[in-house]
């Protein structure tokens, strides 16, 4: 591991601007995935900024009925929070499908959406990789596919050699259920505060697989805002994968059904949580039946491109997110409300 | 907490290994010592502080053998920056047995035969001191049904619990009863 100097500064003010000053110096939250890719020599700082203890451990309640979660809150924490088990079941439940008890107890609200891909050959430095050495090609394509994406990428087949090609999928469990919860994330950044809706944080690889997010260099989350839901809302989520526990997910569906409106967001297809808008617009206002669901899903995926792999490539996820969007949304509406 | 800064990388970042003096408190002592900034919690007490009863299986968060007690919680010593926890308490599967008396966890465990090689114990018995409190303090898991309920140790509650936990020797079976028996289920 490539040594570095360690700060923990009064404030997030002095926080951000000794990130802002440094090309390359880092936050630290839990450490969960920053500590694995500085062991791994993927992440490579001068210098690490603990902000663990200067961001807000809390979960407040806002003037328009929704939560404010501070950045240093746990993934522990936020599943267990009754307001958060009661008002958002799907992110109490994306939540506890993540990781495991000894790993979210570390893990923090801000450090979640900004974990690292986990594609084989990302953390793998022998291995080329655009998303990790800009240039050297994506190892991925016709590789080990089965975590990879399906949808955002080009409709043509990627090419490996290509120096912008990337075909990885962002591994948060809990990203996908803010951004189906139209979540807001406050940031705090060499120049000010800004909030962004949540499904504008992250990014496809386009014409820089490096960057994961919109967040600028010294950009540090503080909080992110849940907004109330609709009257008689529900919401689950539901997570496909190799294992029963302990395992990232294969396709996942985050869901809200709400009188007159479904909302979908997928985990596990794309380079960011992926909300389903099409199969949303298809569904408005329609009988939500399981025909209509599938319809739905069938022009969400038009566009869908799936990846040829050496471990047979990951073609069943479109069959499968399919089916577990109908589950997910059968479920929700055909329970009785306790 | 004051602020604090150890290094000062120049423009060709930092070439030499940054040392940063911290304190913790592990097993109940109170422990002064300089680390590298690269060091975690689990080299920090295996390597500097001579504790061998957190593991390394995997070092890298996938195999739980690490686990230890930190400020409370279950976690795992391979992801942590020991500068980061500074001033933290730490308890150890060794810790808790501190006076010579079992808690109830190692009993059950002796008692249920939940171990062979005994390479993971440690962190199951760390695993699940804390899961047993994480149950007491009502949080709900991705096997609870209700997840407004207070949950009970079920036999998959528990496994779900202790999914973080691996065993190369497959004592599950008799991990998830020693588990459950210190939890007073069975
Ligand atoms: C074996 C294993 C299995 C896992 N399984 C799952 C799973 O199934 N589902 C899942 O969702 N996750 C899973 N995880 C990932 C885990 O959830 C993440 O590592 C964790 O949520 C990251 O949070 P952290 O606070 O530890 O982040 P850190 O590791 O501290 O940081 C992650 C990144 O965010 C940056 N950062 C941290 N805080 C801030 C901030 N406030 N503002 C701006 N930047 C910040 C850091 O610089 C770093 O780049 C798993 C991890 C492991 C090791
Ligand atoms: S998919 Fe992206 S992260 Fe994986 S090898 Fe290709 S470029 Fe790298
Ligand atoms: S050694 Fe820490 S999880 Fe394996
Ligand atoms: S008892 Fe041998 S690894 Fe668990």
């Amino acid at each position: 591991m490539k040594p570095f100097a360690f700060a923990r500064p009064a404030d997030v003010a002095e926080a951000v601007r000794t990130v802002a000053a440094e090309p390359d110096a880092v936050f630290l939250g839990g450490g969960t995935n920053l500590v694995d890719l500085l062991k791994l020599g993927v992440a490579r700082p001068d210098r690490v900024v603990d902000v663990r203890r200067l961001t807000s451990r809390e979960i407040t309640d806002t003037a328009d009925g929704g939560l404010r979660i501070g950045a240093a809150v746990t993934n522990s924490e936020l599943a267990a929070d009754r307001r958060v088990r009661e008002r958002y079941p799907v992110l109490a439940q994306a939540l506890l499908a993540g990781a495991t008890g000894q790993l979210r107890n570390l893990a923090t609200v801000g450090g979640n959406p900004l974990q690292r891909t986990r594609c084989v050959y990302f953390t793998d430095v022998s291995t080329p990789c655009n998303k990790r050495e800009p240039g050297t090609g994506c190892s991925a394509v016709g590789g080990y596919t089965r975590y990879h994406a399906v949808l955002g990428v080009d409709a043509a087949l990627p090419d490996a050699s290509a120096p912008k090609t990337c075909i990885a999928t962002h591994p948060s469990d809990m990203a996908v259920a803010l951004a189906v919860l139209d979540a807001q994330v406050q940031v705090l950044g060499p120049g000010g505060a800004r909030t962004m809706p949540f499904g504008e944080l992250h990014r496809l690889p386009g014409d820089d697989p490096t960057r994961d997010t919109v967040l600028e260099h010294g950009e540090l989350i503080t909080a992110v805002d849940l907004p109330p839901l609709p009257a008689g809302a529900r919401s689950a989520y539901r997570k496909v994968r190799d294992r029963a526990s302990y395992a990232f997910a294969l396709v996942s569906v985050a869901a809200v059904v709400a009188d007159g409106e479904v909302r979908l967001a997928l985990g596990g297809v794309a380079h960011k949580p992926w909300r389903a808008t099409r199969a949303e617009e298809v569904l408005a206002g329609g009988p939500v039946t399981e025909h209509a669901v599938r319809h739905a899903m069938d022009v969400e995926l038009t566009a869908a491109q799936p990846q040829p792999g050496i471990d047979g490539g990951n073609g069943f996820k479109i069959p499968l997110v399919t089916r577990t969007v109908v589950a997910t949304v059968r479920d929700l509406t055909s329970e009785v409300p306790a | 907490m004051p602020a604090i800064g150890f290094g000062t990388p120049g423009a060709g970042g930092t070439a030499a290994s940054v040392d940063a003096d911290i304190t913790l408190t592990v097993d109940g002592e109170q422990q002064r010592l300089t680390v590298d900034t690269r060091t975690t919690l689990l080299d920090t007490l295996r390597e500097r502080l001579g504790n061998a009863s957190p593991k390394k299986g995997c070092d890298h968060g996938q195999c739980g053998a690490c686990t230890v007690l930190l400020d409370g919680d279950r976690a795992l010593s391979c992801l942590a920056l020991a500068v980061a926890h500074d001033g933290a308490e730490i308890t150890t599967a060794d810790g808790l047995a501190a006076g010579g008396e079992l808690h109830p966890v190692q009993q059950a465990f002796l008692d249920r035969d939940a171990f062979q090689c005994g390479y993971c114990t440690p962190g199951q018995i760390c695993s699940a001191v804390g899961v047993l409190d994480e149950v007491r303090r009502g949080w709900p898991s991705h096997a609870s049904e209700d997840l407004t309920a207070d949950p009970e140790l079920t036999h998959d509650e528990v496994a779900e619990r202790m999914s973080g936990n691996l065993c190369r020797c497959g004592a599950y079976a008799n991990i998830v009863p020693a588990v459950q028996q210190a939890g007073g289920m069975a």
